[in-house]
C-alpha cells in the first residue's frame, strides 16, 4: 500500500495548477460579475486540452475519458483516467469551479457518452461539447421519476418534455437527455439520448441567475416533438426490468469522485488563502502544540484540514476502485457526501474567519463560499449520497429504505 | 522487597528527604508533595519477582529496520501478501480470544492469565524483533503495525493495548536503541511470552503536551535522577520495562529507558473511562536513578521525540480505527434487527443516514492514519499526516461513540450490548498520548 501520487501523474497535477492560476484565476472575478457572458479565454484552453488527450499515452484526463475500467488481469495496480481526472479537476478548482464548469468540451455530457456509448457513437460525438440533462421541474433526485418522454416513431424517437438545471446548456454542442419509453415501467425504461444542437422542436428557454458558479451556464431546455435518430439512444434499446438504473446510474459512480475532486480545489483554495491571510497575523499553524493547547484560530485550520485531507484520500480511493475495476458505488458516494459538506464547510468557516476580508469582493473567499454550495448539491445531493452509502451498508432495496 | 506497600513508601520517602541533591537543588517542598502523594495514594513498589534482563550475546552495532521501498509508486490500496496475513490471523484472534474476554478483563482491570497465555501463542514479538535478536523483523512496517491495532481493538481495545504496548517498546528498541540496549532487552521480547512494557508518556494535567513534560531528568554524576508522574501507561502495574519520555534539563525531551525494579518506581492501578482491560495504571518515578546509558539511543541515533510521539499516535488512531468499525458493524446488525412501527428500524432515514456518516467516518479515520504510516514506512515525513489523523480521531471519534449508542437507544446504554464500552474506549484512547507506538 502506497497513498501517495505516482511521479506519472504529477505533471498533469503540474499543468492544471499552471491552467488555474494563470489561465482560471485572473478572469475569475470578471465571469462571477459578468454571468451569462461566455468566457472566450477557455477556447485556447480548450484545444490546448485537447491536445493534450491526444498526445498522452497515459490514456489521458477528462470528461470523455471517465469510465470503469475492467478488472486488471494480473497486470498490476492501475493509476488511470479517473485517477487523472480527479487530479486534474481539483487543481482546476482550485482556479475557478464555475469556468472549470465551462470548459468546451468537457462536460457531463460526454462523461455519459464515455460510460455508455458504442464504438460507433463513441466516433461520431467524438470532440463535441456535450450537456446533460435529467433533472425536471418536478423531478430532481428522484430521477426515478421523470416524466419527458421518448416513443419510437419509424426511424427516430420524439422526445416531450422540459428539463431543467442543464450544466453547459447553452454552450454544448449535444444534449444528453433522459427520457422514459413508457412512464408506467418505471426506472428500467428510462435511456439517455443524444440530441443535435439546432434539431428542431428542442428550445433554449432561459439561462438560470445562481448563488454561485456563474461562469457557468445554467439553461432550462424544452422538447416538443423532438425527432431524433434512433441510433442516438445510448445503451440498450430494450426495456429490461431486471437490469434496471444500471446502465444510466453507472455514469454517476465515475463522476461523483469527480464532483468530490472539485470540492477539494475549491476547499484548498479558500483553507490556503485563510493561512495566508492568518499568517499576516501571526497565526502559524504548524502542527507544533496538541489541539487543544493550540489557538482557536489554528485549531480551527487543523479541523478543516483534516477533513479536506480525508475527501482527498476518499476521492482517490473511489477513484483507484474505478481504475482497477472494482466496484465502486459505495465509495464514490461517500468521497461526495464528504468532500461535498466538507468543502462547503471549510469555504464559509473560512469566510467567517477572515471578517471583512472574507465577505468582500477585494477576496474570492466570499465567491468560493457561494460555489462551494452547489458540489453538495449537483451530482447527487448530500443526502442521496448518505441514501446509496446506507443502502448498500444495510443491505436494503430502494423499496425498503426511501 | 517489602510486602507492605506502605512500609515501602515510608521507607522511600525517608532516604528521599535525606538526599543530599533535593536539599542542594531546593527542591525539598515540592518533591516532599510528591512523595506524600505516593504513599496518600496507595503508589506502590512491585511486589513481584522481576525479571532480569541479561545479553546472551552481544551485538556490535545496533540493528536497525531498512527504509521500505516499494517497487512502483503508483497509488495503491493493496495489501502485501503479509500485511494480509496478519490481517488474517488478528482479525481470527479479534474475534474468537478479544471479544469473548472483553467484558470480564474490563472487569478485572488488566488481562487474565488465560489471554496473556493465549496471545503467547500469536509470538507477535517476532514481528518487531529483528533476525539477529531472534526474531524476523527486517523492514520498517508502520503500515502492518497500524493493521494489527486496528484489527485487534476490533475485538477489544483493553486487550489490543495490552497486547501491543510491549511491542511497541520492542520496537523503539529497534529504532533507536544502542547496542548495549538491543542486545539486553530484545532477546526478550522476541520469546513467546513478552515481557510486560510500554512507553509512559502522558502526565495528569488538563491541556496535557508531550512537548512540555512535567517529568525531569537531572544529571546526576554518572547518570540521572528522574522525577515526575506518568498516567495512563498500559500494564503498568505488571510492567518489567518502561520507556519513560522526561525532559533532560537544558536539553528538552528524551526517552529513559528504565528497569521496574528501579529505586523509587512507584505504581498504582488507575482506571480510566475505557480500555479497562489494559492495566492502566499511573506511576511516580520518585528520583529513579538510571544510568547514562538509560537514555534510549546512541550518540549516533538519539532517539527522536518528535518522530515517536508521531508514531504513537498513528498506534491509537489506528486503535480508535478498530473501535469506530466495531461500532460500525455492530450498529449496522441491530439496525435490522431491531424492529419498530412495524419494520426494520433501518428503514427509516433518521437511523440510516447516521449508520452511513459512521462508515463515512470511520473510512476517514482510517485513510488518515494509513497514509501517515505509509509514509512513515517509506521514510517520508509524515508529522503533519499523523497530526492530522489524530485530529480526525479525536473530531470524529467522539462523534462515531456517541451515535453509537444513541443508535441503540436504552440498549447502548446499558451493558448487555458492548457499544456503550466501545464509547467509553473511543474517548479514551483518542484523549491519550504515548502507551504505545508502531
Amino acid at each position: 500500500m502506497q497513498l501517495e501520487i505516482p511521479r506519472k501523474l504529477q505533471a498533469l497535477v503540474e499543468q492544471a495548477h499552471l491552467v488555474a492560476s494563470e489561465v482560471f484565476r485572473p478572469i475569475s472575478r470578471k465571469y462571477d460579475r459578468a454571468e451569462h457572458e461566455y468566457p472566450v479565454e477557455l477556447d485556447m484552453l480548450a484545444s490546448v486540452m485537447d491536445g493534450m488527450n491526444e498526445g498522452d499515452l497515459g490514456g489521458g484526463a477528462g470528461a470523455a475519458k471517465l469510465k470503469q475500467e475492467r478488472k486488471a488481469q494480473g497486470g498490476g495496480v492501475r493509476n488511470g483516467t479517473n485517477m487523472s481526472t480527479v487530479l486534474g479537476l481539483t487543481e482546476l478548482c482550485w482556479g475557478d469551479v464555475g469556468l472549470a464548469l465551462t470548459i468546451p468540451r468537457q462536460g457531463l455530457g460526454n462523461a455519459a457518452i464515455a460510460a455508455v456509448a458504442n464504438e460507433e457513437q463513441s466516433l461520431r460525438f467524438k470532440g463535441r461539447w456535450a450537456a446533460m440533462a435529467i433533472t425536471e421541474p418536478e423531478a430532481g433526485s428522484d430521477s426515478a421519476s421523470i416524466r419527458t418522454t421518448a416513443r419510437l416513431d419509424g426511424d427516430h424517437y420524439v422526445i416531450n418534455g422540459e428539463k431543467i438545471f442543464i450544466t453547459a446548456g447553452g454552450r454544448a454542442d449535444l444534449i444528453v437527455v433522459w427520457a422514459t419509453l413508457d412512464p408506467a415501467l418505471g426506472r428500467s425504461a428510462i435511456k439517455s439520448f443524444v440530441v443535435e444542437k439546432g434539431t428542431p422542436g428542442m428550445q433554449l428557454v432561459r439561462l438560470d441567475h445562481k448563488l454561485g458558479i456563474r461562469a457557468s451556464d445554467t439553461a432550462t431546455i424544452t422538447f416538443t416533438d423532438c425527432r431524433v435518430p434512433k441510433e442516438n439512444l445510448l445503451g440498450n434499446p430494450n426495456i429490461d426490468t431486471k437490469q434496471g438504473f444500471g446502465g444510466v446510474m453507472q455514469t454517476f459512480d465515475n463522476t461523483r469522485p469527480v464532483v468530490a475532486a472539485m470540492a477539494l480545489g475549491v476547499g484548498r483554495a479558500s483553507l490556503e488563502r485563510t493561512r495566508e491571510l492568518l499568517r499576516q497575523r501571526g497565526i502559524l499553524g504548524g502542527y507544533e502544540r496538541t489541539l487543544f493547547g493550540s489557538t482557536a484560530a489554528e485549531a480551527e485550520l487543523y479541523r478543516m484540514e483534516a477533513e479536506l485531507e480525508a475527501a482527498r484520500l476518499l476521492t482517490l480511493k473511489a477513484a483507484w476502485l474505478a481504475d482497477n475495476g472494482i466496484p465502486n458505488s459505495k465509495e464514490a458516494s461517500m468521497s461526495k457526501a464528504k468532500a461535498g459538506r466538507a468543502a462547503n464547510h471549510i469555504t464559509l468557516r473560512c469566510l467567517q474567519m477572515c471578517a471583512a476580508n472574507g465577505i468582500t469582493e477585494t477576496e474570492l473567499l466570499e465567491k468560493w463560499a457561494r460555489d462551494s454550495k452547489i458540489l453538495d448539491i449537483f451530482e447527487g445531493t448530500q443526502q442521496i449520497q448518505l441514501l446509496i452509502i446506507a443502502r448498500r451498508l444495510l443491505g436494503k432495496s430502494s423499496q425498503e429504505l426511501r | 522487597m517489602s510486602k507492605n506497600p506502605m512500609a515501602a513508601s515510608l521507607a522511600m520517602l525517608n532516604r528521599f528527604s535525606s538526599s543530599p541533591i533535593v536539599h542542594k537543588l531546593g527542591l525539598y517542598k515540592p518533591a516532599q508533595r510528591v512523595a506524600k502523594k505516593a504513599v496518600k495514594e496507595g503508589f506502590r513498589t512491585s511486589g513481584r519477582v522481576l525479571r532480569q534482563f541479561k545479553a546472551a550475546q552481544k551485538l556490535l552495532r545496533p540493528e536497525r529496520y531498512q527504509k521500505l521501498e516499494h517497487k512502483s509508486d503508483l497509488f495503491d490500496l493493496n495489501l502485501s501478501e503479509e500485511q494480509q496475513m496478519v490481517r488474517d490471523m488478528a482479525s481470527r484472534f479479534a474475534r474468537e480470544v478479544l471479544r469473548p474476554n472483553a467484558a470480564r478483563c474490563e472487569e478485572s482491570l488488566g488481562p487474565s492469565e488465560d489471554y496473556l497465555t493465549l496471545l503467547s501463542e500469536l509470538g507477535l514479538g517476532q514481528l518487531v524483533v529483528p533476525e539477529k535478536l531472534g526474531g524476523t523483523a527486517s523492514q520498517a512496517s508502520v503500515l502492518t503495525g497500524a493493521l494489527l491495532a486496528e484489527d485487534l481493538a476490533h475485538g477489544d481495545l483493553g486487550l489490543a493495548l495490552a497486547a501491543l504496548a510491549p511491542l511497541g517498546v520492542a520496537n523503539a528498541l529497534v529504532r533507536w536503541g544502542s547496542s548495549e540496549q538491543q542486545s539486553r532487552f530484545l532477546p526478550a521480547f522476541a520469546e513467546a511470552r513478552a515481557p510486560a512494557a510500554a512507553l509512559a508518556i502522558a502526565e495528569p494535567r488538563p491541556l496535557f503536551d508531550p512537548n512540555e513534560l512535567r517529568t525531569r531528568a537531572t544529571i546526576d554524576g554518572d547518570g540521572f535522577l528522574i522525577r515526575g508522574e506518568k498516567s495512563l501507561v498500559p500494564l503498568g502495574e505488571s510492567a518489567e520495562l518502561l520507556l519513560v519520555g522526561a525532559s533532560l534539563v537544558g536539553k528538552g525531551p528524551r526517552i529513559f529507558v528504565v528497569e521496574r525494579g528501579a529505586q523509587g518506581v512507584l505504581t498504582k492501578p488507575d482506571p480510566a473511562l475505557g480500555a479497562r482491560g489494559a492495566g492502566l495504571s499511573s506511576i511516580i518515578f520518585d528520583d529513579v536513578r538510571v544510568p547514562t546509558h538509560a537514555i534510549l539511543g546512541d550518540h549516533v541515533d538519539v532517539c527522536d521525540f518528535s518522530v515517536l510521539i508521531d508514531l504513537s499516535r498513528i498506534a491509537l488512531c489506528a486503535l480508535a480505527v478498530g473501535v469506530g468499525q466495531a461500532i460500525l458493524d455492530y450498529t449496522i446488525q441491530y439496525a435490522n434487527d431491531r424492529i419498530a412501527f412495524g419494520e426494520p428500524i433501518s428503514h427509516r432515514q433518521s437511523v440510516a443516514f447516521m449508520i452511513a456518516n459512521i462508515a463515512i467516518e470511520v473510512e476517514s479515520m482510517r485513510l488518515l492514519t494509513w497514509s501517515a504510516a505509509s509514509r512513515a514506512e517509506q521514510g517520508l515525513p509524515f508529522h503533519r499526516e499523523a497530526y492530522l489523523a489524530r485530529v480526525a480521531c479525536i473530531e470524529k471519534g467522539m462523534e462515531v461513540g456517541t451515535n453509537g449508542v444513541q443508535l441503540l437507544g436504552g440498549h447502548g446504554y446499558i451493558k448487555e450490548h458492548p457499544v456503550e464500552r466501545w464509547y467509553r474506549d473511543l474517548m479514551t484512547i483518542t484523549s491519550m498520548e504515548g502507551g504505545l507506538l508502531v
